[in-house]
C-alpha cells in the first residue's frame, strides 16, 4: 500500500498575501485524490507544499505518517508532473525517464532497462531515442508520467497536466491516468480547475475557494450533498432560489420564496429563520405538475447537447432557470415563450444558508 | 512619376552608391595594395604584381610573437569571461525587478566607459599592488567589459528557459550541481559558444584598452599600429588581409551558431 | 539573493556570487576608485608618498582647467566628437530608413549582411585602410589629380582625416539602433502622412524621426562615447595640429611620467562620457535595457 498524505492545519502566506488558510485533510494510500478549485484558489500552493518546493508557514504535512518539515523535494517520496511537463528538451526520451535514476547513481544498463520497462507501461515502446520535441502532446504527457514513476514514488503529484491538450485527447488521457493509477497503486494527488475531470477520475475530491477548504468527499457526495454554496455552484450546474427558512423537520427544510413554499433537504449549518437558498440540479427538474415543489418559468431557448437538451428560462420574478431534458423526452418539451411548470422531488434539492 | 520624385530617386541612388564606396573602397584598396611591389602600401602607381609581401610577413618574427601574445590573451579572456558572465546572467535572473534593473545598469556600465579609461583604471590599481602592465593586466582589463557581452548573450538565452525544468530535476532527486550540469548547461551551450566566439574576436581586436595595460607585451593590434608609424610596408597589408579573411569566416560561423541557438528550446 | 541560493544551493550560489563580486568589485569598481584616488593626489617621488605633502586636492583637475593648450584640446575633442556623431547620423539616416521601410525584405537582408562585414574588422585595420587611402602620394590624391579636381596633392592627415576615419569606424553603431527603431514604425503611418498631403521632409520630421528618437539617441550616445575615447584614429590619421584628448592622457602616462595627472584627465573623460550618455538617455527617455542590444 502506498503512503498516505496528511495535512494538519496547513497555512501559507507570501509576505502579506495569504494563499492557504488552515487546511486539514487526509489522502488515503493508493487513492486517486483531486483538489478542485478556480485558478488562484491555493490548490497549486498546496501541491507545491506537499512536493517540498514550498515550506508551509503554519501546520504540518505528513507523508506515510512521517513529518516532512524541513525536507526538500529531493528528500520526499513524491514525484511531480508539472503543468508545462518540464521535459528536458535536449535529452532523448529514455534519458528523460531515467533522469531520476541517474541522480540516484544507478548504472547506465540498469537505467536503460528501467526506461524500457516504463516505456512499455505507458505504451511508448521504441520511442526511447526520440527527442521530446519530436513527440505529440499526448506522447509527451506519457513520457512525463513515466519519468515521474521511474523513481518509484509513493505519491504522484499532478499539476493540471492535461490542460494543454485538446478535448478528445484529454478525455482519453483521463481514462489512461485512471487505469495507470489503479495498476500501479501509487497515491495520486491531482490538481485541476476542471470539475468534470475531477469528478470523472477521482476516488475523492477536495474543493477549495480563496485558500479555504470547502469540502472533501466522493464525487457523488460533492454533487448531491454540497456542503457550501460555493461547492453547490462550482461543481456542476445548479439553480439557486433565495428565500427564508420557515421550519425544519424530519430532515427536510421548508423555505418561503417568491415562488411559494419549497421543500428540500437540510444542508450544513441551517437554522430556522435564516436567509437561505434552495439548490436544485437541472436534471432534477421535470416538466409538469407533480408534488409540492412546483416552479413556473418561461423558456427562452433550448440548446440540444446530444444525450440531453438544456432549457434556459426565467422564473416569474426574472431569476434564471436551467432544466435538463433527456433527448428521449424532447417531444414533450415545453414550448418556447410560454409559461411552463417544472417540479422536483424534496430529496433532490438541498437548502444551504447564505454566507 | 513626376520630376521631383525622379530627382529624389536619383539623389538617393547617388547617395546609396556613395555610401557603399565609402564603406568598401578603403578596405579594397588596403587589400589590393598587398599585391603591389611598391614599398609603401598603395595602389598608385602600380609598380608590379607580387606575392612577396606574404613571404615577408611569414618571416617577420615580431609578428608571430605578437600573434602568440594575442592568442594567449584571448584564451585567458575566454576562460575568465565565460564563467563570470554566466554567473552574472544567472544571478540577474534570480533577482526581483527593482534589484535586477539596478544590477543590470551596473553590469552594462563597462560598455559605456571609454576603452582607454578601463585600461588606465586597471593599470593604476595594479601598480599600487606592485603588478605592472603585461599579459595579466591585458586579460583583466579586456575581460572587465567582455564579460558584459557574455552576460547579455547568456541572459538572452535564459529568458527562453522553462524554469520548471529546474524544479523537475530537483524533484526527481538530482543535486543542484547535477541539475546545472545536465539540464542548464546543455541548454546554454549554444549561447556559450557564441559568447566565447565573440569574446575571442573582441579580445584580438581590442586596441584602446590594451594599449595602456600592455607593459612590454605587444599584442597584434598594437604591433600593427606601431608598424604603421615606424615602418609600414605591404607586409602589414598582407597581415590585414589574413585577419580580415579570418574575421569574416569567424563572423559567418558566429552568425550560424547564433542563429542555431535561437529556435531550439 | 535567496532565490539564487534556492535555485542553485549554497555551494554554487556562493560561487556565482563570488564570481560576480570579483568582476564588479575587483575588475570594475576597485580600478575606478583607484583611478579617482590617483587623480586627486599629487605626483610625488617615492620618498614623499604618505608624507605631509601627500594630500587630496583638485590640483590635477585644476591644472587641466588652467593649461590653455590642454583645455583647448579637451573642448575640441568634445565638439569634434559631437560633430562625428552628427555627421554619422546624417550619413546613416537615409540608409537606415531605406532598409527599414522601403527595401524589399530580400534586398534589406543582403545589404544588412554586407554592412556587418566592415563591422567585424577591427578598428586598427579600418583606420589603417584610411591611412593608406589618404596618404600624400596615395590613391585619393592620385584620383583627384587625374580628374583635375586639384592640381596639388592635399595633406589629408589632420582634422579631415580624423573625422573621415571616425565617421567610418562608427557608422554601424549608429546605423543599427536607428534601423531597429524605424523598423518598428507601422508603414501605414507614413502613408497616412503622405495621404494627408505632408511633404517628404515633413513626414520625416513629424512622423519618422519622433518614432525613431530612442534609436537616434542611442546611436549618437554610443558614437560620441567611442569618438571621445578613441585613440587609434587621431594617432594614425591626425597631424600635430589635430591632437585628441586621449593622446594627451597617453602622454602623461608614457612620456610625461605623471600618472596622477593622467588619471585626472582620464577621470574627466569618464565623467564627460557618462554625463553625456546618462543625460541624453534621460532626455530621450531611453531605458538602459534597450541600449544594449
Amino acid at each position: 500500500m502506498s503512503h498516505s498524505v496528511e495535512l494538519q492545519h496547513v497555512g501559507m502566506a507570501f509576505g502579506r498575501t495569504r494563499a492557504v488558510t488552515d487546511v486539514s485533510l487526509t489522502v488515503q494510500g493508493g487513492e486517486f485524490f483531486s483538489i478542485l478549485g478556480p485558478s488562484g484558489c491555493g490548490k497549486t500552493t498546496i501541491l507545491r507544499m506537499i512536493a517540498g518546493f514550498l515550506q508551509p508557514t503554519e501546520g504540518k504535512i505528513l507523508i506515510g505518517g512521517r513529518d516532512m518539515k524541513g525536507l526538500g523535494p529531493d528528500q520526499r517520496p513524491t514525484a511531480m508532473i508539472f503543468q508545462s511537463l518540464a521535459l528536458f528538451p535536449l535529452m532523448p526520451v529514455w534519458e528523460n525517464i531515467a533522469f531520476g535514476l541517474e541522480a540516484r547513481g544507478v548504472a547506465k544498463p540498469a537505467r536503460k532497462a528501467k526506461a524500457e520497462e516504463l516505456l512499455k507501461l505507458v505504451a511508448l515502446e521504441g520511442f526511447g531515442e526520440r527527442m521530446p520535441g519530436e513527440l505529440s502532446g499526448g506522447q509527451r504527457q506519457r513520457v512525463a508520467i513515466a519519468r515521474a514513476l521511474a523513481v518509484e514514488p509513493q505519491v504522484l503529484l499532478l499539476d493540471e497536466p492535461l490542460s494543454a491538450l485538446d478535448l478528445k485527447l484529454r478525455q482519453r488521457m483521463r481514462a489512461e491516468l485512471r487505469a495507470l493509477q489503479k495498476r500501479t497503486g501509487v497515491t495520486f494527488i491531482y490538481i485541476t480547475h476542471d470539475q468534470s475531470e475531477a469528478l470523472a477520475m477521482s476516488d475523492r475530491v477536495a474543493v477549495m475557494s480563496a485558500g479555504v477548504l470547502q469540502q472533501v468527499g466522493s464525487p457523488r457526495e460533492l454533487y448531491d450533498d454540497p456542503a457550501t454554496p460555493f461547492v453547490a455552484r462550482f461543481v456542476g450546474e445548479t439553480n439557486a432560489i433565495s428565500g427564508r427558512v420557515i421550519s425544519l423537520d424530519g430532515g427536510m427544510a421548508i423555505v418561503e420564496t417568491a415562488e411559494g413554499r419549497l421543500r428540500g433537504r437540510i444542508g450544513h449549518g441551517l437554522s430556522p429563520g435564516a436567509s437561505a437558498k434552495l439548490y436544485v440540479r437541472p436534471e432534477a427538474l421535470a416538466h409538469g405538475e407533480e408534488g409540492a415543489n412546483c416552479l413556473t418559468a418561461t423558456i427562452d431557448r433550448i440548446d440540444f447537447e446530444g444525450a440531453f437538451a438544456l432549457a434556459y428560462g426565467r422564473l416569474e420574478n426574472g431569476i434564471a432557470l436551467i432544466a435538463s431534458i433527456p433527448s428521449t423526452e424532447l417531444a414533450s418539451a415545453p414550448a418556447i415563450g410560454v409559461p411552463a411548470s417544472f417540479s422536483f422531488r424534496d430529496e433532490n434539492a438541498v437548502v444551504l444558508p447564505d454566507e | 512619376m513626376n520630376a521631383a520624385d525622379r530627382i529624389a530617386r536619383g539623389l538617393f541612388g547617388f547617395y546609396f552608391v556613395a555610401f557603399f564606396v565609402y564603406l568598401f573602397a578603403p578596405l579594397a584598396i588596403m587589400v589590393a595594395a598587398t599585391f603591389n611591389t611598391s614599398r609603401f602600401p598603395t595602389i598608385t602607381p602600380w609598380q608590379g604584381t607580387t606575392l612577396d609581401w606574404f613571404n615577408q610577413l611569414a618571416a617577420d618574427t615580431g609578428m608571430w610573437r605578437s600573434l602568440w601574445t594575442s592568442v594567449i590573451v584571448a584564451f585567458f579572456v575566454v576562460a575568465v569571461a565565460l564563467p563570470i558572465g554566466t554567473a552574472a546572467a544567472l544571478l540577474l535572473t534570480s533577482l526581483h525587478a527593482r534589484a535586477r534593473s539596478f544590477l543590470y545598469a551596473v553590469m552594462v556600465s563597462p560598455l559605456l566607459t571609454p576603452g582607454v579609461v578601463i585600461g588606465i583604471a586597471t593599470l593604476v590599481l595594479w601598480r599600487q599592488l606592485g603588478v605592472g602592465g603585461g599579459i595579466f593586466l591585458i586579460v583583466l582589463a579586456q575581460a572587465s567589459f567582455i564579460i558584459c557581452y557574455v552576460m547579455l548573450l547568456v541572459a538572452a538565452r535564459l529568458q527562453r528557459f522553462d524554469r520548471t525544468q529546474e524544479e523537475a530535476a530537483i524533484g526527481l532527486g538530482a543535486s543542484r550541481f547535477m541539475m546545472f550540469r545536465r539540464v542548464m548547461l546543455p541548454f546554454l551551450k549554444p549561447a556559450l559558444f557564441a559568447a566565447g566566439f565573440l569574446a575571442i574576436l573582441q579580445s584580438i581586436e581590442n586596441y584602446n584598452t590594451t594599449l595602456f595595460v600592455r607593459g612590454f607585451d605587444t599584442p597584434l593590434t598594437v604591433y600593427i599600429a606601431t608598424k604603421v608609424r615606424t615602418g609600414l610596408t605591404p607586409a602589414v597589408n598582407a597581415l590585414a588581409l589574413v585577419m580580415i579573411a579570418v574575421t569574416i569566416i569567424g563572423a559567418i560561423i558566429y552568425e550560424i551558431v547564433r542563429r542555431r541557438s535561437q529556435p531550439a528550446g | 539573493m535567496n532565490e539564487l541560493y534556492r535555485r542553485f544551493g549554497s555551494g554554487m550560489g556562493t560561487l556565482f556570487l563570488a564570481l560576480v563580486a570579483i568582476w564588479l568589485g575587483g575588475m570594475v569598481l576597485a580600478p575606478n576608485l583607484m583611478m579617482i584616488d590617483y587623480a586627486l593626489r599629487p605626483n610625488l617621488p617615492p620618498a614623499d608618498i604618505g608624507g605631509p605633502r601627500d594630500v587630496y586636492s583638485l590640483d590635477n583637475i585644476l591644472y587641466l582647467a588652467n593649461e590653455s593648450v590642454h583645455r583647448a584640446i579637451f573642448f575640441k575633442t568634445v565638439w569634434a566628437s559631437a560633430l562625428v556623431a552628427f555627421l554619422t547620423l546624417v550619413v546613416c539616416y537615409p540608409l537606415a530608413y531605406w532598409l527599414a521601410q522601403s527595401a524589399t525584405p530580400n534586398r534589406s537582408a543582403v545589404v544588412l549582411l554586407a554592412l556587418t562585414i566592415p563591422f567585424w574588422i577591427n578598428e586598427v585595420l579600418r583606420t589603417l585602410a584610411w591611412y593608406i587611402l589618404l596618404a600624400f602620394r596615395g590613391p585619393l590624391n592620385a584620383l583627384l589629380l587625374s580628374l583635375g579636381v586639384i592640381d596639388q596633392p592635399v595633406r589629408w592627415y589632420g582634422d579631415v582625416g580624423v573625422l573621415a576615419g571616425m565617421v567610418y569606424a562608427y557608422i554601424l553603431f549608429m546605423l543599427f539602433p536607428i534601423y531597429n527603431s524605424i523598423e518598428s514604425l507601422d508603414r501605414s503611418q507614413i502613408e497616412a502622412a503622405r495621404d494627408l498631403g505632408a511633404s517628404t521632409w515633413r513626414t520625416h520630421w513629424r512622423v519618422v524621426i519622433p518614432h525613431a528618437k530612442a534609436g537616434i539617441a542611442t546611436g549618437c550616445v554610443f558614437t560620441f562615447m567611442l569618438a571621445a575615447g578613441s585613440y587609434v584614429a587621431p594617432a594614425l590619421l591626425g597631424a600635430p595640429g589635430s591632437r585628441w584628448f586621449t593622446e594627451i592622457i597617453y602622454n602623461w602616462f608614457f612620456e610625461g611620467g605623471d600618472w596622477n595627472r593622467g588619471a585626472a584627465y582620464a577621470l574627466v573623460l569618464l565623467v564627460l562620457c557618462l554625463t553625456v550618455v546618462l543625460v541624453t538617455l534621460r532626455i530621450f527617455r531611453v531605458n538602459l535595457t534597450d541600449v544594449a542590444k
